[in-house]
């Protein structure tokens, strides 16, 4: 741990960069795609079974993930060396935890349906692995402007699955996409019928597993030799 | 007693977390490779739960709820805190969780290896706080969230053991390369759901 933190530090004080230097936007690209938190570092799935048979719900749980993996990863970074060692997990939880209250208070008051329809799901913010392992693997050895970046870009990889996952589970499941209706009356009267299947959250396992199947065909190296 | 006895089945088998309400999934499709570590973290999850939501319904009980206060001081009766109880869970279950550590760590050692990362990873177990937060919204008492937090975990270990004897056969199957491993786990885990979903319909 504090051997990472060193090589770390080390190899920050040789590169003095610009605040969206290649590198820096790396931080946020990379996990749209190859290092996806969702289908490659497998966190944060309950969630995303969870809030996607519509899309409204899914953006705003993507949105609310972003801007706490984002601010939680800047406040561990800013206070990384005054943290000890043993309890560092109650010390990143209880930032995580604080930051998801507000963002539970701020939903409460202005978007109130969908706060009830996302019910314990927001609360389960705290327990979403990204955040946690975002501040694990990144903010507790780097710095804070690297940290939020790394934050934002795991944020929004999740919701690009997220999104993903719940315009297919919506479009199939309901035949609405944001509430409109998408697929006109004549196919239904057709024979066609809403897939009752698309509603459970099995259906979000199984579209998940065709996006892993789909990204590491196309991507050779991220196949899973075991 | 019935009852006690039907929220342990109702919580363990037609209300399985995993596999009716998808919670806890991230340490159940990461540590299922083996059916051995699958153990272990089955049984460690079966003791958190099983301490951490009676004593989160204590703390719910006698600290958060609007007037539980007031055994303090008349003055606080109108207290409300409930909006702290997400932190105050999550307290509980970190100091939980870092107690079951110290205790594999003394008691056996070769499963504190093969668990690693995933055993402080717990703390951030849907399931475990998602189970604390059902009880609050089920409005158990305590001896029925004692019996809750037992029969959840005893679901969750369930569900994992089953999904890591299948991985550990799926190994010897002609899948496709890019499907193997994550992919088909996620796959199966969806099948395993639907078949989950036939117990639904059972009223207890």
């Amino acid at each position: 741990m504090s051997q990472a933190t060193e090589s770390t530090a080390v190899a920050q004080q040789q590169n003095k960069e610009a605040l969206f230097s290649p590198k820096n936007r790396r931080l946020v690209t990379d996990p749209l795609t190859d290092n996806n938190p969702i289908t490659i570092q497998v966190l944060g799935l309950c969630s995303a079974l969870a809030v996607t048979t519509q899309v409204k719900p899914a953006l705003i749980m993507a949105i609310c993930v972003t801007v706490v993996t984002a601010f939680a990863n800047l406040i561990i970074s800013l206070i990384r060396n005054g943290i000890p060692n043993r309890i560092r997990m109650i010390v990143q939880l209880v930032v995580i935890a604080t930051l998801v209250v507000l963002v539970d208070q701020v939903l409460r008051a202005v978007v109130y349906d969908v706060s009830k329809q996302l019910s314990v799901f927001i609360g389960l913010i705290i327990t979403n692995c990204i955040v946690m392992g975002r501040l694990e693997a990144f903010a507790m050895g780097n710095k804070p402007w690297p940290s939020f970046l790394d934050g934002i870009g795991n944020g929004l990889g999740y919701g690009v699955i997220l999104v993903m996952v719940a315009v297919l589970r919506e479009v199939f499941g309901a035949g609405t996409l944001l509430g409109f209706k998408v697929i006109p009356q004549f196919i239904y009267d057709a024979g066609y019928t809403n897939n009752g299947v698309m509603v459970t959250p099995a259906a979000a396992m199984f579209i998940i597993g065709i996006i892993i199947w789909i990204q590491r065909a196309r991507n050779p190296k991220l196949v899973d030799i075991s | 007693m019935q009852d006690l006895v039907n929220i342990f089945i109702k919580s363990a088998f037609i209300e399985n977390l995993i596999l009716a309400y998808y919670i806890g999934m991230c340490s159940f499709l990461a540590v299922s490779k083996t059916v051995k570590t699958a153990i272990g973290l089955g049984a460690a999850v079966i003791f958190v739960l099983g301490i951490t939501v009676p004593v989160n319904y204590l703390l719910q009980q006698y600290l958060l709820v609007e007037g539980a206060l007031g055994w303090l001081h008349p003055s606080l009766a109108t207290v409300d805190l409930t909006f702290l109880s997400f932190i105050v869970f999550i307290a509980v279950i970190a100091s939980m969780v870092q107690l079951v550590e110290m205790v594999i760590e003394k008691s056996s050692p070769a499963l504190y290896n093969a668990l690693g990362i995933f055993l402080p990873l717990i703390t951030v177990n849907c399931a475990i706080l998602g189970a604390a937060l059902f009880m609050v919204q089920r409005e158990y008492n305590f001896a029925e969230s004692v019996v809750y937090g037992l029969g959840g975990g005893f679901g969750w270990a369930l569900a994992i053991v089953a999904l890591a004897s299948i991985r550990e056969k799926l190994r010897y199957s002609a899948i496709p390369a890019p499907l193997r491993g994550l992919g088909i786990a996620f796959i199966i885990t969806g099948l395993m759901g639907i078949a989950f979903m036939s117990l639904m319909g059972i009223k207890l």
